[in-house]
């Protein structure tokens, strides 16, 4: 299954358009929201995971965004964790609700999984050590 | 039956048989109680966890002109000089006049236990026996005549979990916990932990050698709000925060693997502290104790939305629940997470294992027990003296 994370942000007038629709319907597209920000009137922001048998197609949806005049950017912040600063508390991971962040027996280490990171950032703060930080 | 004499002798020759308190589990299993506690000499114990209540005690030398400080400045951090003339107390939560949220005491002693220089400003009124009134200088712990932790209140016997019954995160020393039941934060090393280990504090006591920030400590005193008449399970475990220990030690031998400044998100500063505490196998009973496993430990899990004194609670949950990665609360299953670290405990236990079994750390026993019936009481707020 090919799968693209991407940051959608659109003008205003696109902000009532049900966009996520003709993703699903026109283009056959599974849509993941990772995180919306969406008011009437407003620019938008919308983070989405588009995933398909072909890669055709996530490219076909992208394009039909692009030409209703969404801004469309692949998903390039990531999380950085400064492992050799870590002390494996595990309190990052009461904030990560996708689990990219786990601590778990029998070693009781942090693990960070990217693949499962929607860069919501919730952990940064959460951190006591401060040795989780946003790359752009 | 042993004594510390016979313990510390075969310390000494090299032949004790030492194991961490999460090992002693297994051991007990295979050979029973009786068996295990003739051949067990030490349980070596464990924890690496935010304790604010922490901080030190420094003398910076006397300078030419000489000053009686009398407000001090860390790094911009104010420490507590309202003692002799060039002694001060950092302590850990305190924050910086400049910095505030960001950099408090305890980045202060990370900073000197590193090696790097911090800057020391401080003021005086000036005396005709201490006539300067300003200085302004840098200073490292190779520098300082003495520099040693004193921590008021450390190594809790269990403590809370905590969630938040409330449509809104709230960011509490617990962690940042998510809204309407969303997470559970505990802060215990479980059947690790010093005080779970010997809950009736038969063995330590005020004088009990201990590692402390990957240097050597000693029980100092009983902790502030040390609370042994807190509610206790048939094997003597205490279901929520109970006993604690005032700890001292030489901050100049000590480690910043095992001494970290922490920030809680919206809280402030704390410090997390490692330690370790040896406990002698003198006889069966404390065996036993020390045998204890997560799922006999259980703890009281607190709603912290409730600002109150007394939080309401949901009852209590075992270690072993908590492990497992989630608790069920009020019919609803909430993820748990940890906030000390049992990845750096256990390193903590296996060293102290790897001196006592190399013959370089000997047990002290106690000079004096812990208060076992004392009890913590709150502030009352009055209009005038009653």
């Amino acid at each position: 299954m090919a799968k693209k994370k991407i940051v959608l942000t659109f003008p205003p007038e696109l902000t009532e358009s049900p966009l996520t629709y003709h993703l699903v319907k026109d283009f056959d597209l599974a849509i993941n929201i990772l995180k919306a920000k969406i008011t009437p009137g407003e620019e938008g922001k919308l983070v989405l995971e588009l995933a398909n048998g072909s890669e055709e197609k996530i490219e076909a949806g992208i394009h039909y965004l692009k030409e209703k005049g969404v801004f469309v950017e692949p998903l390039s912040k990531e999380i950085i964790l400064d492992e050799a600063k870590c002390v494996h508390c595990g309190s990052c991971t009461a904030v990560c609700h996708p689990k990219a962040l786990s601590i778990t027996g029998p070693d009781w280490q942090l693990k960070f999984d990217k693949e499962l990171c929607i860069v919501c950032e919730l952990c940064v703060k959460a951190c006591p050590m401060q040795v989780i930080q946003v790359s752009f | 039956m042993k004594t510390y004499a016979e313990i510390n002798e075969k310390i000494r020759e090299g032949r004790a048989v030492v194991f961490t308190a999460e090992e002693i589990i297994e051991v007990v299993k295979e050979k029973g109680y009786q068996a295990a506690a003739k051949e067990v000499d030490v349980v070596t114990t464990a924890t690496f966890g935010p304790m604010c209540s922490s901080g030190a005690f420094l003398n910076f030398g006397h300078s030419a002109p000489p000053i009686r400080m009398a407000k001090v400045w860390l790094n911009d951090v104010p420490a507590y000089a309202g003692v002799a003339a060039v002694d001060a107390y950092i302590g850990a939560t305190e924050l910086s006049e400049t910095k505030g949220f960001a950099y408090g005491g305890a980045h202060v002693i990370e900073a000197l236990v590193r090696g790097e220089k911090v800057q020391l400003k401080a003021t005086s009124y000036g005396t005709d026996c201490y006539p300067r009134k300003e200085i302004q200088t840098f200073v490292g712990l190779k520098d300082l005549n003495q520099a040693y932790l004193f921590n008021p209140r450390n190594a809790y016997q269990n403590y809370s979990v905590a969630v938040n019954s409330s449509p809104r995160t709230i960011y509490t020393y617990m962690g940042t916990l998510l809204p309407n039941f969303g997470n559970a934060t505990y802060s215990s090393a479980g059947e690790l932990s010093p005080l779970l280990n010997d809950p009736y504090y038969r063995t330590i006591g005020i004088g009990t050698r201990i590692f402390l920030g990957g240097g050597i400590g000693y029980v100092a005193w009983e902790g502030t709000q040390h609370n042994p008449s807190q509610n206790r399970d048939p094997n003597g475990i205490p279901t929520s925060s109970a006993g604690t220990l005032a700890l001292i030690g030489d901050l100049k031998r000590m480690k910043p693997e095992f001494l970290r400044a922490a920030l809680f998100e919206r809280y402030g500063v704390s410090m997390y502290v490692g330690i370790g505490i040896p406990i002698p196998i003198l006889d069966e009973d404390i065996l036993k104790q020390t045998a204890v496993s997560n799922r006999e430990i259980r703890a009281t899990v607190f709603d912290y939305s409730v600002p109150k004194r007394s939080k309401p609670n949901f009852g209590q949950v075992s270690y072993a629940e908590l492990r497992s990665g989630s608790i069920t609360v009020n019919d609803k299953k909430i993820p748990t997470a940890p906030l000390s670290s049992l990845y750096q405990a256990r390193q903590i236990a296996g060293i102290l294992k790897e001196w006592i079994n190399r013959g370089e750390f000997c047990l002290t026993e106690p000079v004096q027990t812990l208060p076992e019936d004392s009890c913590v009481k709150p502030l009352a707020v009055t209009e005038r003296e009653v």
